[in-house]
């Protein structure tokens, strides 16, 4: 699938082939036109920084806004942001969800400043209460004729043409996208066939919130996602599993990686004769080493619950949200660009609204494994820093990324970058290197 | 149940974090237990999970055998300043009280930030020896956002 750019970004010259020539990045030629190549300089520079918000963030991407369980009823709204834009996102009268910048008409201010909340029928900036209906066109202007006849505005003053930029929505399985562009295509087409398919997979039924957390990193927003996306690091990174003697009774699994290369789905399948509620076991029960086990394996006890035997679903959705199933702790993660060397992850916990109490119990438990605090994967909490302090003098060097190959296509392993090779195929279409 | 006993196990509780004695600091639940850790959001919109939750001192173990043996993050250490307890109510033994906490990180470069404020919502009773226990330890975050981790218990 080929996404086309924002129209209105200046596009630099396309080869014959309707390919955007690689090479065009403003610090010279992407190094060795590789997609197992990338310079530091891209988890730095400002300018970079600024035209991702225009031509990612902006552009003919779907972005993470909210769940439609948050806005069930009417005048039901969110604020969020694409990239560094403010949004609100609104549960319309006709049931409709709408998008629109979070910046009043007149003199930029946010219009809504709470998390979320219930308008009825309009919002109403408290700077000059000036108000916009739930479709963000603006209706009311406060003392519009003056008073007493003096003072107003203009007889010629178009409401009708001031209003904050409005997004396109669209919805899967609960998930609510939203985009500036009119190219961005139809989300199922937007994220292929596979990934659509991984994503119903785990959003199947009505879900409820558990709980949500947000996360500063001190990285940049691109080095987050890599890490979702790189599944060659998990074992060798987080040792949890291995320090207690916790084995997955087998390791099959694999990643798949959508055509346009942004989006992925990495998996990991429990082996047949797994008992659906112990696919855990201690790898040595005649360990010498009693103390390297887990006093209370409880936080270990999955069930199977979309019966197919996989224990484990990492799926990203480009730019910028990550859905997440390990075993039965489910979760959507949002990353929000905080300047070129800062982040914030949101996540919100969830399960789904017919879990029995049992079930309750045991997503809460599990949640200790992922998460700011997560037992197996804290570790991607510092790595990103990491990272962003080693190549702090490094922005002409680069990065390699050349586990499985130099392509982005999935493959029948996790030892493999496919994922974060395909990120920078995306990016860099996108960015127009 | 006295204020000056309630203020001395929160000043263990907070001594045996702040001095990396992570290994005695499950002793001073009861077992079972309750600790958690989430915001005050949550708590206010009904929401259960947290960023750690162990309903047993089996799980507050394995929690600091894991920040011992498994997990990697930079060297750092807490400070903890604990306010003063308010008893909520008494019943069956097991007093309710609620108290401020406000925790400074302190890096191993020296760095140091405040980390987390909040409210300690406790269930505390005496265990056999008389000797106080935090049936339950919900620590209620005032803010949502936890800082590239959390590896030391609040």
């Amino acid at each position: 699938m080929d996404i086309r750019h924002d129209a209105s970004v200046h596009e630099p010259a396309t080869t014959p082939h309707g390919q955007t020539p690689r090479g065009q990045t403003p610090h010279g030629p992407w190094p060795e036109d590789s997609l197992a190549r990338v310079p530091y300089w891209v988890y730095q520079d400002l300018d970079n920084y600024t035209r991702e918000q225009r031509r990612i963030f902006e552009g003919a991407t779907w972005n993470f806004v909210c769940l439609e369980t948050d806005i069930p009823e009417k005048g039901d709204y969110r604020t969020n942001q694409i990239g560094g834009m403010p949004v609100i996102v609104v549960r319309a009268a006709d049931g409709a969800i709408n998008c629109f910048e979070n910046r009043c008409a007149h003199r930029g201010a946010l219009i809504a400043f709470d998390d979320g909340g219930n308008v009825q029928n309009n919002f109403k900036c408290i700077y000059h209460a000036w108000s916009y209906d739930l479709a963000g066109n603006l209706r009311g202007i406060a003392f519009e004729r003056g008073i007493n006849g003096a003072g107003g505005m203009s007889k010629d003053f178009k409401r009708e043409t001031h209003s904050p930029r409005k997004l396109r929505t669209t919805s899967l399985c609960g998930l609510v996208f939203a985009t500036l562009s009119d190219d961005t295509p139809p989300i199922e087409e937007y994220l292929g066939t596979e990934i659509t398919g991984r994503v119903r997979r785990v959003l199947n039924r009505p879900i409820r919130i558990m709980g949500r957390f947000t996360q500063p990193l001190p990285n940049n927003w691109k080095l987050y996602v890599e890490n979702v996306k790189d599944t060659y690091h998990a074992s060798l990174l987080h040792l949890f599993f291995a320090t207690f003697r916790i084995t997955r009774l087998t390791q099959a699994g694999g990643v798949l990686v959508s055509p346009d290369g942004g989006h992925h789905a990495s998996y990991t399948i429990g082996s047949e004769d797994a008992p659906g509620a112990a696919a855990f076991r201690e790898k040595d029960l005649r360990s010498e080493r009693d103390d390297y086990k887990l006093a209370d394996p409880s936080m270990l006890d999955p069930v199977d619950e979309f019966g197919d035997r996989i224990q484990l679903q990492m799926l990203t959705i480009f730019p910028s949200v990550v859905l997440q199933q390990v075993h039965n702790c489910l979760a959507v993660r949002q990353v929000v660009p905080k300047g070129t060397d800062g982040m914030e992850l949101r996540w919100t916990y969830f399960g789904f609204a017919d879990d029995t109490a049992e079930m309750n119990k045991r997503r809460l438990k599990q949640q200790n494994l992922v998460g700011p605090a997560g037992l197996v994967s804290m570790e991607d909490g510092c790595v990103g820093g990491f990272v962003q302090r080693g190549i702090a003098e490094a922005g002409d060097k680069i990065s390699v990324v050349e586990m499985g190959g130099d392509t982005a296509e999935s493959q029948p392993t996790r030892a493999t970058e496919s994922a974060v090779r395909g990120f920078w195929q995306a990016y860099r279409r996108h960015m127009g290197y | 149940m006295d204020i000056p006993r309630l203020v001395e196990l929160n000043a263990a509780y907070a001594r045996t974090i702040d001095n990396e004695q992570f290994e005695k600091w499950p002793e001073l639940f009861t077992d079972p237990c309750l600790y958690k850790v989430t915001t005050a959001e949550n708590v206010a919109k009904g929401y259960e999970a947290g960023i750690i939750y162990a309903d047993s001192r089996a799980m507050l173990q394995d929690r600091v055998s894991a920040l011992r043996k498994a997990n990697i993050y930079e060297r750092q250490r807490y400070r903890h300043i604990v306010g003063l307890p308010v008893v909520l109510g008494q019943e069956g033994g097991a007093a309710a009280a609620e108290t401020p906490f406000l925790i400074v990180r302190i890096m191993g470069d020296g760095a140091m930030a405040l980390f987390a404020t909040g409210c300690y919502r406790d269930k505390v009773v005496a265990d056999g020896a008389g000797a106080l226990r935090f049936a339950e330890r919900i620590v209620v975050c005032d803010g949502a956002r936890f800082d590239t981790l959390v590896a030391i218990p609040l």
